[in-house]
């Protein structure tokens, strides 16, 4: 699932990046923001009114506002936690 | 003198680094900038416990050492020792964020392997332990090998306890510090995590004021409403907060002037400090209670972490004209003054929605286009009810903001499809938890901003209107001559060339000789005119007792004072816009494109509104 069609306030693991769908400098924004493989995400919030704004979401400890071209590059699974998780 | 030991304090954004910057230093710090770049330098002495001063700079807030602005390039040059202008730091204070400990420590740590003496400042640790966090430096010492000290920039243990780790530091042999082979980004990033899982002595998961504030202020409905609210809040208050307090300063200007009339003989000299700096700088210094009131407000938004959700809740609607939500924040900026907003876009990632932003800054309504309007509303329009409880006047003055606003937005659209064609940079944040600010930080804020202001106005405005009164003095009309002096004087011979111009959009010789030394700074275009029409009355005792409003209502048509309205929206000039453009473009082409762009539109605007109202036969 990508992370924009994860339900809000629903927590859960960043399983893939797409980093071919990020700009260079994006992608590295996001991997300072903490974004990494088996970090867990959560969606706050989705701006706008037609839900085409941008989304918030909590990476690890930090809240995030990114735009939905962004969010689409992060592929989210829900469900148990795995040793990777842990050890990310 | 050997140069004093200079520390930097270095961390992500949103660690409290200013805050504890203000606390370490107080009211004596020193702004400037870092030479070639329009990265302001903060600085300022602190004394360590032994009385030995020390210089503290605040570096620009980043998240690693590889750079995405020309902000977070500073810090990089700095704590590398390669910065032009600025010694290598003989020490750092590395400020993180005690509940944001995983993503702290990766730059912590990127930032220790550099070799530097080097003390952490755990920061914020009561905001942590809101939210049910509880940590143990000592661990963290120990993991990290250099001294960490908790602090809260509002209590001054922990302020103690940083000055005596820097004193030990700096006194201190040389210590072997971690170095070995420079980690990459994954490995500094588990490492961090390791440590701050063995810092963490317990996590209680608590109620979060910040995720239950954000509910309702990014809400899509609630939120955009929260917002126009406090914008609507804002803008009430810069009129209705301002009104004892510019009473008071007219008072002042009013004693002035008559103690000096009173003291001294009619003649040069008298009329140079009644009309040329009473009336000229006074009528600018009028409008500080304004610009304070709004710059309270910007600060509080920033301050508080608000200003982040505002950009969140606009990015949808900037994204329409291919602008980022980032640039909300500068561009509301810019309601106070361009040159800060210009400054703020370095927070911008994209070159290209940069310089957009930057091209539309100027459209925003600054507080010095404050005075024209209310100047020329004041004596104009009719301070009717429209029905309500909505005043006439006020709708006005609305209303020119809307169209600074629209006019922005379309020539944002215009540029994006242009001169700044590209892919759109996007939006990427970190949203900050709320908190409220520290007064003092808000007050040192505001301190800043009307020394600037007050150094503006006793410098350039002081000079323009200076050099505006002998040019309008000068050569005085021998006796008995029927030509007024103004039009006898040299300003008013240029100002009739410049009228050939400026006629078919309704503009009479008096404003075409405002806007002359205007170009120095809008607001100079009310101090002109009151210079104008100060030297123009002479002795003549009614025309003195006047208001600026009164003799413009007399003198003026309608439709010229419309147009001189619609000229202001787009107003180009402003020279310390155009120099900040400059700087920040690195080059002049950008800022002549800009001044170029606004003329058109203002001499457009202007000619359109005359025609109209002339037409309509107001």
């Amino acid at each position: 699932m990508r992370l924009t069609d994860l339900p809000l306030r629903q927590p859960a693991y960043v399983d893939l990046i797409d980093w071919t769908l990020l700009s260079a400098s994006e992608g590295q924004r996001l991997r300072e923001f903490g974004l990494c493989e088996g970090a867990s995400v959560e969606a706050l919030h989705r701006g706008g009114l037609w839900g085409k704004g941008p989304v918030a979401c909590r990476i690890g400890r930090m809240t995030i506002a990114m735009r939905r071209a962004h969010a689409a590059a992060v592929i989210v699974r829900t469900g148990p936690v795995t040793e990777a998780d842990e050890q990310a | 003198m050997s140069a004093l030991p200079l520390v930097a304090l270095v961390g992500n954004p949103n660690a409290g680094k200013s805050a504890l910057f203000n606390a370490l230093t107080g009211a004596r710090q020193k702004l400037g900038n870092y030479p070639g770049v329009t990265v302001e330098r903060k600085a300022g002495r602190l004394a360590l416990s032994d009385g030995r001063p020390i210089e503290l700079v605040d570096l620009p807030g980043t998240y690693s050492l590889s750079p995405g602005s020309p902000d977070e390039q500073v810090t990089r040059d700095v704590v590398m020792g390669r910065q032009a202008g600025e010694r290598r730091p003989d020490a750092l204070v590395i400020v993180v964020d005690a509940a944001n400990l995983d993503n702290h420590l990766r730059f912590a740590l990127e930032l220790i392997a550099l070799g530097l003496p080097t003390v952490v400042a755990l920061n914020m640790v009561d905001l942590a332990t809101r939210d049910g966090l509880e940590l143990d430096a000592a661990v963290l010492s120990r993991e990290l090998g250099v001294p960490v000290v908790s602090t809260v920039a509002v209590r001054k243990r922990g302020l103690d306890h940083l000055r005596e780790a820097l004193e030990s530091l700096l006194n201190g042999a040389p210590r072997a510090y971690p170095s070995g082979e420079p980690r990459d980004f994954d490995a500094n990033r588990a490492e961090a995590r390791r440590i701050a899982r063995a810092a963490i002595v317990r996590e209680t998961p608590s109620r979060r004021l910040t995720a239950a504030v954000d509910r309702v202020a990014l809400h899509p409905v609630a939120g955009l409403v929260l917002l126009l609210a406090l914008l609507f809040v804002m803008f009430q208050a810069v009129y209705a907060w301002s009104e004892a307090p510019i009473a008071f300063i007219e008072g002042l200007a009013e004693a002035a002037a008559t103690a000096v009339r009173d003291t001294l003989p009619d003649g040069i000299l008298r009329s140079f400090l009644i009309d040329g700096v009473i009336n000229g700088v006074g009528s600018v210094v009028v409008f500080l209670p304004q610009i304070l009131i709004l710059f309270f407000f910007i600060l509080m938004l920033e301050a508080t972490g608000y200003m982040v959700r505002a950009a969140f809740l606009m990015d949808g609607l900037m994204a329409r004209v291919g602008l980022s939500g980032r640039a909300f924040i500068p561009l509301l900026s810019s309601f106070a003054c361009a040159v800060p907003g210009i400054m703020a876009t370095r927070t911008i990632a994209d070159p290209k929605d940069r310089l957009t932003t930057i091209l539309i800054a100027p459209l925003m309504t600054c507080s010095a286009r404050l005075p024209v309007y209310a100047v020329i509303i004041g004596a104009f329009i009719p301070a009717r009810d429209v029905g309500y409880g909505v005043g006439l006047q006020g709708l006005v003055l609305f209303c020119l903001y809307v169209a600074g606003i629209v006019g922005a937005m379309l020539v944002a659209l215009v540029l994006r499809m242009t001169v700044t064609k590209g892919a759109s940079g996007g939006f990427l944040m970190e949203m900050p938890k709320y908190q409220w600010p520290r007064p003092q930080d808000i007050a040192l804020g505001l301190w800043q901003r009307a020394v600037i202001f007050l150094k503006r106005a006793g410098t350039i405005i002081f000079a323009s209107t200076v050099i505006l009164w002998l040019l309008l003095s000068f050569p005085r009309v021998p006796d008995g001559d029927p030509t007024s002096q103004v039009d006898h004087s040299i300003a008013g011979r240029i100002a009739s060339g410049l009228q050939v111009v400026l006629e078919p959009v309704g503009f009479n010789r008096d404003i075409s000789l405002a806007l002359i030394p205007a170009m120095a700074a809008r607001e100079v275009a009310v101090s002109a005119l009151a210079t104008v029409y100060s030297i123009d009355a002479g002795d003549d005792e009614a025309a003195l007792e006047q208001s600026l409003g009164d003799r413009l209502k007399s003198q003026w048509p309608l439709p010229t004072a419309l147009a001189f309205l619609a000229w202001f929206i787009f107003a180009p000039q402003c020279i310390s816009t155009i120099a900040v453009t400059r700087r920040e473009t690195n080059g002049w082409r950008w800022p002549l494109f800009m001044v170029g762009y606004l003329f058109v539109l203002a001499y457009a605007a202007a000619g359109i509104t005359y025609w109209t109202a002339t037409a309509a036969g107001l």
